[in-house]
Parts: C-alpha cells; structure tokens; sequence
C-alpha cells in the first residue's frame, strides 16, 4: 500500500503501550494531515511522552497500529532508518552531543548515517543554523550555549536529516522564560514553511496559535480533540474543563 | 605488597566517577595518590641524604672501600636500563590492557544477555586476582616458543609478564568504561537512535568519545599502581630493575649499601609516578567541576 498525500501522514489506530503490568496507552486513536500541526496537551504522568515516542518506535506498542507515510512502524521487520529519515524529534533536555560543536551536532547524522557529501552538508547546516537564527554560533560548543541556544540547534540538527515529520516532546519546559519565545519562534517559522508537526506543550497560547488541531489526554485515552478555538472556549468534558481552569 | 591491595570500586549502576572525585580517590585506588605527596617526597630525600652522607664520614678512615655515592653511579647505567625495561613493560601492558578492557568493557552493557554476563565474570575474575598469581599462570600456561610455519618463534619471559601485567588492567579498564558509559545520560543514545545511529555507531561516534574524559584520571591512577607493581616480574625471573639491584648488591658483597641502594631505586619510582598523579588530580579536579 503506497501513501499519497490525501490521507493521513502519521495515523494512529487504538494504540494501547504498557510498561510492565502499568497500561500507559489505552487505546489512542489519531490522523495527522501533512502540514498540519497539532498539540498534545493534559496533566504530567497521562502519556504523552509515550504517545510521542511510539511513533518514531523509540517506544514499542502492545496493541493497535501506527503508520507514518504508509510505514507500519510497529511491523517486526521495519526498517527504522527509513521511519528515521521521515521523523525527526527534538527532547525536553536538548540531548546535544557534548563533545561536539553546534555546526557538527547538525552534520553529523547525515554524514554517518546518510553517508552524504560533507561539502554539500555543511553547507545545508550552515544554513540551517541560519535558520533557527544561530548565525556566528557554528563552533559554540552546547556548554557554551544558552538553553534556548541549545534546543534550537537541536531542532537544527533534526531538520538536517529532512524530516517530513517533526515531533516535539514539550521543549520549552526546561527553558528560563525568556528563552522561550526564541524556540518558539523556530517553530513557528517552521509550521509556516508548511512542516507536519506534533507537539508536546504547556504553552496554551502558543497552542491555541498554532494548532490546527488539539488533542486532550488524561490516563492514557484521550478524552477531548478540536480546533484551538472550539477546544479552548468551549471544552465538553469536566476533565478537560478542570485541567484549562488550572492552568489557565 | 602493597600493590595487590586494589581497593573495589562499588559495582552500582550508572556510577558516576567523575560527579565523585572524592570519593573516587577513596575507594578506587588510592595507592598512587597516597603514597605520591610532598611529605613522601621530603621523607625520601632527606632518608636517601641521611644514609649517603652519614656513612661517607665513617668511611674516611678506610680510603681504599668506594663511599656509598661512587657506587650508586658506578650501577647506575646498568641500574637505569633495568628501569627502563620496567618503564617498558608498564607502557606495554597498559597499551595492551587498555585496548582490550575498552572492548571488555563495552561487552559489559550489551544488550545481549549472555555476553553482558560472560563480560562481567572475566572482569571480576581478573579485577580480583593477585597480580603475581596472574604473572605465574602465564609464565606457565604460555609455551617458550611458538612454531609459526616450521619456524620457531621465542616467546621469552618479559612477554609473558607484560601479557600477565595486562590482564588486571584489562579488568580495571572494564570496569571503568562500563561506570562511564552508564554515566552518560540516556538522552544521548535517544536522540542518536531517533537520527537514525545504530547502536554500535551511537557507541563508537557519540558514547565512547564521552568516556573519555570520565574514565582519564582512573586510567592514570591504574597506570601509577601499574608502573609500581612491575618489580614483579623480577619474581619470575624478568630482569627488570629490582633484579638488577638484587644482582648489583650481591656483586658488592656491602651490607651497608642494602638501604642506600634501594631507597635510590625507590625515588626513581617516585620521581617517575609522581607526576603522573599530579596531573591525574588535576584532571579530577578539572572534570569534576565542568561537569
Ligand atoms: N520507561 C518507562 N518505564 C516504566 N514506566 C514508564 C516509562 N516511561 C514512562 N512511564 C510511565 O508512564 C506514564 C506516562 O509517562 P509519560 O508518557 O512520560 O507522561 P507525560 O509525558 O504525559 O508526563 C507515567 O506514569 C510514567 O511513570
Ligand atoms: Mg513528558
């Protein structure tokens, strides 16, 4: 079965994950058009990060399917270099190399992994740390950089592999405030160059700005989904009405 | 015998030696830092100044008996080559140990189970052996010479000791690399797997590099404790330098040149570890508050 572009890029289908006896997944359904961004919100401990994680299969499931562009990621005999090159995920702890400058954090995996020519992806890293607006910062180690710093470099170095896909598992909950908005704002320009994003979030207003669509999970289901306007303004069910009071 | 007296390091996971310089100088192995400090050096100075110079002027009424000095530089040379070799032997077991307890240890966080396992008992089994035990069994176990296409290749006894001297530093390394490589966080071998790194490249590009500066001040320390146990192998018939001031003593038949003698080897020992311990503490030191 090959994907086209009308149906949906990531799908999720009755997604059920344990860790052990403790079912953290229980039965998550969800479509992704390609370009669409939508946001993963509810309370600490609901699985989200698990949900996020199934996708690129850094996380196995139990039961249910997912397929990104077609590719069943839960088949035994997946090639996950393949799912790889389509997903790219950036983390809550930046995750950068320590050992190795901004510039070669971003070249690195295209390198050793695709084999590319060095030159050419050079020249696409530069560019790309252009692009989350690191100009002048390309032999920084990640010491030396900034939280914000950091996370942009590493969603730099996740777009170096050309994802159609990217996941962001709440990237800005470790950042001082005012290194929030600057990540912020890569993903922003990104959503706007048309990139399918999934994102992880605290940030409401950035949602509610952003999205395309929200989802609201609570133990393991996920209890509530609309657009931002709808979601916010008019939630249905108590939890997710609870959950927007608190943090609202 | 203090060498053998390796202290154990506590077998926990993700144990992180460089977050704990203090406690790494506690209970890793504490020999070489112990024994290289000032006051040592002070008391070996003024040891080696009081035996020379105390039976110089007792001497003065027998001119035709060499003082004590103008033998010490008469065996020098010999003496210095006997060093040498042990300086050799040291370098060649560290080199040989180091490789394969990289390896060892890497073994050690397989995800297969029985090598994770098979890992874990040579380098126990190595990490707690007497070092002289281990030198014997390999004097023993290994042939004289080996028969490579009807030709006969000698495998004389110094072999034997730098292939024994290695197999404890082989364990130690293990040990080492295996706390380093539990100490990096897992978010490294996350976001490796999700650029698409195998896990051997994850190993070899992002998580050993990262070892290094973690496993560093243990491996010098090792090579300290190292470099004084090789007086070994004069046991097992190695003529290294405690062989030849063995030799040297008989020669002069003196007994008052016993203590001089070997106290002078001694501080070419401390003047050769010293500073390797040195540099190791400020290795720790430096480590330990970047990190
Ligand atoms: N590797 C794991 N092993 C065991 N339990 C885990 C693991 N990862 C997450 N969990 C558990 O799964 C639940 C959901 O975690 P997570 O997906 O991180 O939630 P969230 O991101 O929404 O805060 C939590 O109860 C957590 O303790
Ligand atoms: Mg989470």
């Amino acid at each position: 079965m090959t994907w086209t572009p009308q149906q949906p890029i990531v799908s999720l289908k009755d997604v059920h994950k344990s860790f052990g006896s403790v079912e953290v997944l229980r039965g998550i359904s969800l479509d992704v058009m390609k370009g669409e961004v939508i946001c993963i919100i509810g309370p600490s401990g609901s699985g989200k990060s698990t949900l996020i994680r199934c996708i690129n299969a850094l996380n196995d499931i139990q039961a249910g399917s997912i397929t990104v562009e077609g590719l069943e990621v839960n088949d035994p005999k997946l090639d996950k270099l393949a799912l790889r090159r389509k997903v790219g995920m950036v983390f809550q702890q930046y995750n950068l190399f320590p050992h190795k400058t901004a510039l070669q954090n971003v070249m690195m995996a295209p390198i050793k992994v695709l084999g590319q020519d060095r030159a050419e992806v050079e020249n696409r890293a530069r560019a790309l740390i252009a692009k989350v607006r690191l100009n002048g910062k390309e032999d920084a180690y990640p010491g030396e950089l900034s939280g914000g710093q950091q996370q942009r470099v590493a969603i730099a170095r996740s777009l170096a592999m050309n994802p159609d896909v990217m996941l962001f598992d709440e990237v800005t909950a470790a950042l001082d405030p005012e290194t929030v908005k600057e990540v912020l704002m890569t993903i922003k320009d990104l959503a706007a160059d048309g990139m399918t994003c999934i994102l992880v979030t605290h940030e409401m207003g950035f949602a509610r700005e952003i999205a395309d669509c929200i989802y609201f999970t609570d133990r393991g289901v996920i209890v509530e989904s609309g657009p931002p306007a709808t979601f916010f303004d008019n939630a249905q069910d108590p939890r997710t009405q609870q959950f927007l009071a608190q943090i609202l | 015998m203090t060498m053998y007296c390796l202290h154990q390091k506590p077998k926990v996971r993700g144990h992180m030696p460089v977050m704990l310089p203090m406690r790494l100088r506690a209970d890793g192995l504490p020999l070489a830092d112990r024994l290289f400090n000032l006051w040592t050096l002070t008391a070996l100075v003024l040891a080696l100044a009081a035996v020379l110079i105390g039976p110089a002027f007792a001497q003065l009424a027998t001119p035709d008996e060499r003082t004590i000095l103008t033998i010490l530089l008469e065996w020098t040379p010999t003496l210095a080559k006997g060093f040498g070799f042990n300086v050799l032997i040291s370098v060649l077991s560290m080199l040989i140990g180091t490789i394969m307890g990289v390896f060892l240890g890497v073994l050690q966080v397989s995800q297969i189970r029985p090598i994770r396992q098979s890992a874990w008992l040579v380098t126990q089994f190595f990490r707690n052996s007497p070092w002289l035990v281990l030198l014997f069994y390999c004097i023993l176990l290994i042939p004289f010479q080996f028969e490579v296409f009807g030709v006969k290749v000698p495998f004389p006894g110094w072999i034997k000791a730098v292939i024994g001297l290695s197999l404890p530093v082989m364990a130690y390394t293990s040990e080492f690399m295996r706390g380093a490589i539990l100490s990096i966080p897992t978010g490294q071998w996350e976001s490796a797997e999700s650029l698409g790194f195998s896990r051997r490249m994850t190993l070899t590009n992002i998580i050993l590099p990262q070892t290094v500066k973690r496993v560093l001040p243990s491996w010098m320390n090792l090579y300290a404790v190292l470099t004084m146990a090789t007086p070994l192998v004069s046991i097992i018939g190695v003529d290294d330098v405690m062989a030849l001031t063995r030799a040297a003593l008989s020669a002069e038949g003196r007994a008052d040149l016993l203590i001089p003698m070997y106290l002078y080897i001694l501080s070419w020992f401390f003047l050769y570890c010293y500073p390797i311990s040195s540099l190791t503490r400020v290795l720790e030191r430096k480590y330990s508050v970047k990190l």
